[in-house]
């Protein structure tokens, strides 16, 4: 088990080496390039521009750039951000909590929702609330996000006056920043409930199909018993896996969702920082959030092999 | 052979008949392709049916709510917004579509060309197909379509970069079976070369899949590209999508709720439609479906 989670963690690397080429070249694909920052201040020459390039070794080859870049990186020095002149590490770090309240949040009641209405769904198959729940599921696939979060706000803040409209409340006052949590939570959990539920359904019918559900049917086991014991745990495997993996879709739904809501976290950062042009923060979230895409991807790898027993670590 | 379960002389069963038939027999399939099509000729006649041109300012009628002169009202600078949503449309629409064309293209010939020759071509490609997937999607076209100010044109193919991951996969796992197979031995038996083989028996031979994977990658599109325009990155002003009309509508949602509502339906069914379109699909031309 140890030697197989190394290996995958070792199978890693060359993804994220991956990554960073790639962050790299939309670095160099920047008007301006690395010294973009520099062209729009008219107290900088051209002979300045030259010196800067020579002393940031923009002057040496490619591949010895990306080298330095990467060894930079690596160490966590992740560039200063244009617009407020702060480290990009610190001005992320004072972004991820609400980013990593609003995604748990919304993992957790599309969790919740998905099994639930997927389980049973699949289990009372063609009656009225499957058909709801199908129907449920291929609004919350198709729905824009963005639009789906402004459609909230016109009814539930503007016209009811339930809610706030947008924000994160009062730091420190919980009940606060629950409702002002509400909103987002349902426009970012709508996408990964829909999709989760459908995959739950299709996951508990095939399992069933399977013989050994009719055997336990056969011994006289109570049917709360078939489902819950023998055909739920098999048939929550792949459900595990598709969620670890949706974690990437459910972070590209975050940046919108923040967006929409104003929400403090690294989604709204993102965005702002391309009002700014703020290249290095832009760069510093892409390779970020990457990198979290690999560990929870690797995740979804380890915890398939943890939870079923016919997987062989090699 | 008979579908209907009669004897008689055998039909000639193709995959595309066999689906022809299944396809017509799912109704919301059907209604998704019908609602398709009517949002896609809707926007092709805009220049019929649209009584204002898109960008015709009326200083006479500002934010007007809708009227029977203005069936979706009008916006800030008096522009119609049923005549902006038609002509929205054909953008919106068009990168939705070509995108998922263009994606679809990239991930055959990816797939294709790992799936054939396998070895260092196959290791490079998929290593290089799991890195594009290892990046969140939308942050990468965002931050992409903030560096390269894409036009219309451009913003196809950056939508299209965050979309031929699934396709190249598929059609790889297609070609490892279709290569070890009987018919592609014969092929080449006889002399077919490598071109050949791919372009006559494996690719016609993996199709389906991608028909529907391409289905399903519009309605992403569809999103993505109103996505970006609603956050500015995307289609700029005045040309309009139906992103940056709802771009224009946030600020004044509260007042002018009509500029948001409209234009996010038509996203909202036509990404529905697609993805009605594409279910159908998937279950009429699944070779799984047959057993």
């Amino acid at each position: 088990m140890t030697v197989f989670v190394l290996k995958r963690l070792l199978g890693t690397i060359p993804l994220m080496v991956g990554v960073s080429i790639i962050v790299f070249a939309i670095l160099q694909g920047i008007p301006g390039g690395p010294l973009a920052v520099y062209l729009d201040n008219p107290f900088i020459t051209a002979k300045d521009l030259a010196l800067l390039r020579h002393q940031f070794g923009l002057d040496q080859p490619l591949y010895v750039q990306y080298l330095t870049w990467l060894g930079a990186y690596a160490s966590g020095t992740w560039g200063v951000s244009y617009s407020s002149g702060e480290p990009v590490a610190k001005l992320i770090a004072t972004r991820v909590p609400a980013t990593l309240l609003l995604m748990g949040m919304s993992f957790a009641v599309a969790t919740l929702f998905s099994i639930a209405s997927g389980v049973y769904s699949a289990v009372r198959q063609y009656s009225a609330f499957d058909y709801g729940v199908t129907v449920f599921s291929f609004l919350g696939i198709s729905m824009p996000v963005f639009w789906f979060g402004l459609m909230l706000q016109l009814l539930l803040a503007v016209h009811l006056g339930w809610l706030p409209v947008a924000g994160f409340g009062t730091a420190g006052r919980w009940t606060d920043i629950l409702r002002h949590l509400i909103m987002p939570t349902m426009v970012l959990s709508l996408f990964t409930a829909g999709r989760w539920s459908r995959f739950t359904r299709a996951a508990v019918l095939e399992v069933l199909n399977q013989d050994y559900i009719r055997t336990a049917r056969a011994k006289g086991l109570a049917e709360r018993t078939v489902i819950f014991r023998h055909a739920l745990r098999t048939s929550l495997i792949p459900v595990v896996t598709i969620m670890a993996l949706d974690l990437a879709g459910l972070f590209s739904g975050a940046v919108v969702t923040e967006t929409v809501f104003a929400w403090p976290g690294m989604g709204s950062l993102l965005i702002q920082s391309i009002s700014n042009v703020d290249y290095p923060m832009l760069l510093a979230i892409l390779m970020l959030s990457s990198f979290a895409v690999i560990l929870s991807n690797l995740l979804a790898d380890v915890l398939y092999g943890l939870l079923d027993p016919r997987v062989v670590y090699r | 052979m008979n579908a209907d379960g009669r004897a008689g002389a055998p039909r000639r069963a193709s995959l595309f008949r066999d689906a022809r038939r299944r396809f017509a027999r799912d109704r919301l399939a059907t209604a998704g392709l019908i609602v398709l099509l009517l949002l896609g000729s809707s926007a092709a006649a805009a220049p019929f049916l649209a009584r204002f041109a898109p960008n015709q300012v009326d200083l006479s009628h500002l934010d007007s709510p809708p009227s029977t002169a203005h069936w979706f009202g009008t916006d800030d600078l008096g522009r119609d917004e049923f005549s902006r949503a038609l002509y929205a449309g054909r953008v919106s629409l068009s990168i939705g579509i070509l995108s998922a064309v263009v994606a679809a293209i990239v991930g055959t010939t990816v797939g294709a060309s790992a799936g054939y020759y396998g070895g260092l071509v196959e290791g490079a490609l998929m290593r290089a197909t799991d890195v594009v997937l290892s990046i969140p999607p939308l942050p990468l076209v965002i931050v992409l379509s903030a560096v390269v100010k894409p036009s219309p044109e451009l913003l196809i193919l950056v939508i299209a970069g965050i979309g031929w991951m699934g396709t190249a996969r598929l059609v790889r796992g297609a070609f490892l079976t279709i290569r070890e197979s009987e018919y592609v031995e014969a092929a080449r038996a006889i002399g077919a070369g490598s071109v050949r083989v791919i372009l006559r028996h494996a690719l016609p031979n993996s199709l389906a899949p991608v028909i529907v994977a391409a289905t399903l990658a519009v309605g992403n599109a569809i999103i993505t590209e109103s996505v970006l325009s609603f956050l500015g990155v995307g289609i700029q002003p005045p040309t309009a999508s139906w992103g940056n009309m709802l771009h224009n509508a946030e600020s004044t949602m509260a007042t002018k709720p009509w500029l948001s509502i409209f234009p996010g339906l038509f996203i909202l069914f036509s990404v529905l439609s697609v993805n009605a379109l594409g279910d159908g699909l998937r279950d009429a031309l699944d070779v799984r479906m047959k057993e």
